[in-house]
């Protein structure tokens, strides 16, 4: 239980006739950064709030960072951060107070509230417009402060609602730097919703879909490719005439579904297999006719074409 | 109980309101007119007046229920002054003004818990407070002292500031100290507080059916109407104001505070609160 940093079995969550979460039983591990994927509605935020305590679920166990949020709920929420959807910072304060009231209020030690909230306004691009008010920031800016909120008092476990939205690209590769910093070398562990398909698979070892309140898929990208029961790819480059060649050479491997040719001046032959034996299969072929191959690159499923087939399959969004 | 937190919603609150024009105008301008400006205007005026002019007469006249069913106790006090303009200073500074009085710490915590509980849903930064590690009662009780401090503060502050005023502008007139008595005491360190509580309470009750300031504000307004009775009551002749009717006022006001306060501790769950949001 311990090396779990989240833990639910069978977490259910009703208004009224709707279900919000159905049935969720999943685990993420400490130190993870594990994405929470969903369209609009599916039950992430729901779970976020049931997951801190502030809502009571109607069914179900949990367990997060070795406690039961619904009765332990102060002492979960001073170790989590929350980022929620909207910054949720008072515009009419500066920086400065915003933060310095979350650092009393997350209980950082009394000596070091001012340091800390130096640190981190310098961490996140905002001391030189610390003593403002955040009224007058923009939408990038509100919501980088929003983050160092969430990062202020060295959370355990980090709920982080669409970190990118509203940021610039280098704000954006600085925000996942952190991501990865804080997981990899501080141990802790990142909970990221979003429906950034890319951020996802750029920053999450593993990933859940939810739809309708259901976890329709849990695991590695790799892992969910294959419950989706999609094809491995692989492009191979080749010598520009031997295009002709190679697609002769290979159509007749029982494992290599289709192929596709490409004879611009960096020749490419892709391969759709469904059994990675196919690979040294085709490289044997290759050779016995005399293709010339220079690279073989595996094409990752993307974690959009899974997602897209995982809704597709549930009868699409509501 | 972790006060530091509740110290730090409690000064997130009135820093907040303390920005808010829309908040601050009627907080500065209620006081400024009815124990400023009003009791200035009033003192120049009386203490100027001539106690033979017609005016008086007609002041008598017209407050004749009032004057009539004086209590003893009053009326005694009003035999040892010389003339009838000091004896209309006497009753309106001291049994027309304390009804007005109480107004302001009941505006006062009232506008300012709109703004801390309406408001922060308006604003959207309820959620971030919500996910903070303070417990339901912790984040309850921030959000009740923070309008009763500053009702309470701006209550006493304003009869100091009312007191002054008066005293300064009538001395030529009355020759000392009239504002301050068994009644006025009881008034500002009994009646005060409750007076913010019953402002504080009906926005507690208001604030979880809208969802704006603006809204909450207009509704939690007729928070005044058990005060504005007591006014009308006075000039009517009902009630005077005296040391009694101080007592069972607080007693009455802190009743209701703490009837609506209770019910509001037992409807504000974050979970409610965050069902709403």
């Amino acid at each position: 239980m311990a090396s779990h940093a989240i833990e639910t079995h069978g977490l259910t969550r009703r208004f009224g006739a709707t279900t919000a979460v159905d049935d969720l039983s999943l685990t993420v591990e400490t130190g993870e950064v594990f994405g929470f994927l969903g369209h609009n509605g599916a039950g992430k935020t729901t779970t976020v709030r049931l997951l801190n305590g502030v809502l009571a679920a109607d069914g179900g166990q949990i367990r997060v960072l070795g406690h039961d949020p619904a009765t332990d709920g102060p002492q979960v929420r001073a170790r989590t951060g929350v980022l929620t959807e909207t910054p949720s910072l008072d515009e009419r304060l500066t920086a400065i107070d915003n933060l310095t009231i979350y650092a009393d209020l997350y209980g950082v030690p009394t000596g070091q509230v001012n340091g800390r909230v130096n640190a981190i306004l310098e961490t996140f691009g905002l001391a030189e417009r610390g003593r403002e008010k955040v009224g007058g920031y923009s939408k990038g800016m509100k919501q980088r402060l929003a983050l160092a909120r969430a990062f202020l008092h060295e959370p355990d476990l980090l709920f982080l609602d669409e970190p990118t939205s509203g940021l610039d690209p280098v704000a954006t590769q600085e925000v996942h730097d952190m991501i990865r910093h804080v997981s990899r070398e501080e141990g802790r562990t990142v909970f990221l919703c979003t429906h950034n398909l890319v951020e996802a698979q750029r920053l999450c070892k593993r990933v859940a879909v939810m739809e309708h309140g259901q976890m329709v898929a849990v695991g590695t990208p790799h892992d969910l490719a294959h419950q989706i029961g999609a094809d491995m790819r692989y492009t191979l480059e080749i010598a520009p005439d031997q295009t002709g060649a190679a697609r002769d050479a290979v159509k007749a491997i029982a494992t290599v579904s289709s192929v596709e040719a490409s004879d611009a001046e960096d020749a490419e032959l892709t391969l759709t297999v469904s059994d990675r034996e196919a690979v040294p299969d085709a490289l044997a072929a290759l050779g016995a006719a005399g293709v010339r191959v220079y690279a073989v690159i595996p094409q990752q499923t993307s974690l959009e074409d899974i997602y897209m087939a995982l809704h597709q399959r549930k009868g699409g969004a509501s | 109980m972790n006060w530091r937190a509740v110290r730090a919603i409690v000064r997130k609150d009135l820093k907040v309101v303390l920005k808010s024009r829309a908040v601050l105008i009627p907080l500065i301008m209620v006081p400024l007119i009815i124990l400023v400006i009003l009791p200035a205007v009033g003192g120049v005026l009386l203490a100027n007046a001539n106690p033979n002019s017609p005016e008086i007469a007609d002041f008598r006249r017209e407050s004749a229920m009032f004057f009539d069913n004086l209590p003893g106790t009053i009326g005694d006090r009003l035999d040892q002054y010389d003339n009838e303009v000091q004896r209309v200073t006497y009753v309106i500074f001291n049994l027309f003004f304390p009804s007005m009085y109480l107004l302001l710490p009941t505006m006062v915590a009232n506008v300012i818990a709109a703004d801390s509980f309406a408001g922060e849903k308006e604003r959207k930064t309820l959620e971030a407070l919500i996910y903070t590690p303070t417990t339901d009662r912790e984040l309850y009780l921030a959000k009740l002292i923070g309008p009763w401090v500053a009702g309470v503060a701006v209550g006493w502050l304003g009869y100091i500031a009312f007191a002054l005023i008066v005293t300064a502008t009538t001395w030529p007139l009355m020759g000392g100290v009239f504002v301050l008595d068994l009644a006025w005491l009881l008034l500002i360190l009994w009646v005060t507080p409750a007076a913010a509580g019953i402002g504080l309470g009906a926005m507690v009750l208001v604030s979880s059916r809208v969802s704006t300031f603006q809204e909450a504000y207009q509704l939690g307004g007729v928070v005044v109407i058990p005060v504005l009775l007591l006014l009308f009551g006075q000039i009517g002749g009902v009630v005077y104001f005296s040391p009694l009717v101080a007592l069972i006022t607080g007693a009455i006001l802190w009743a209701i505070a703490l009837v609506l306060v209770v019910y509001g501790a037992r409807t504000f769950h974050r979970g409610e609160l965050m069902a709403r949001l």
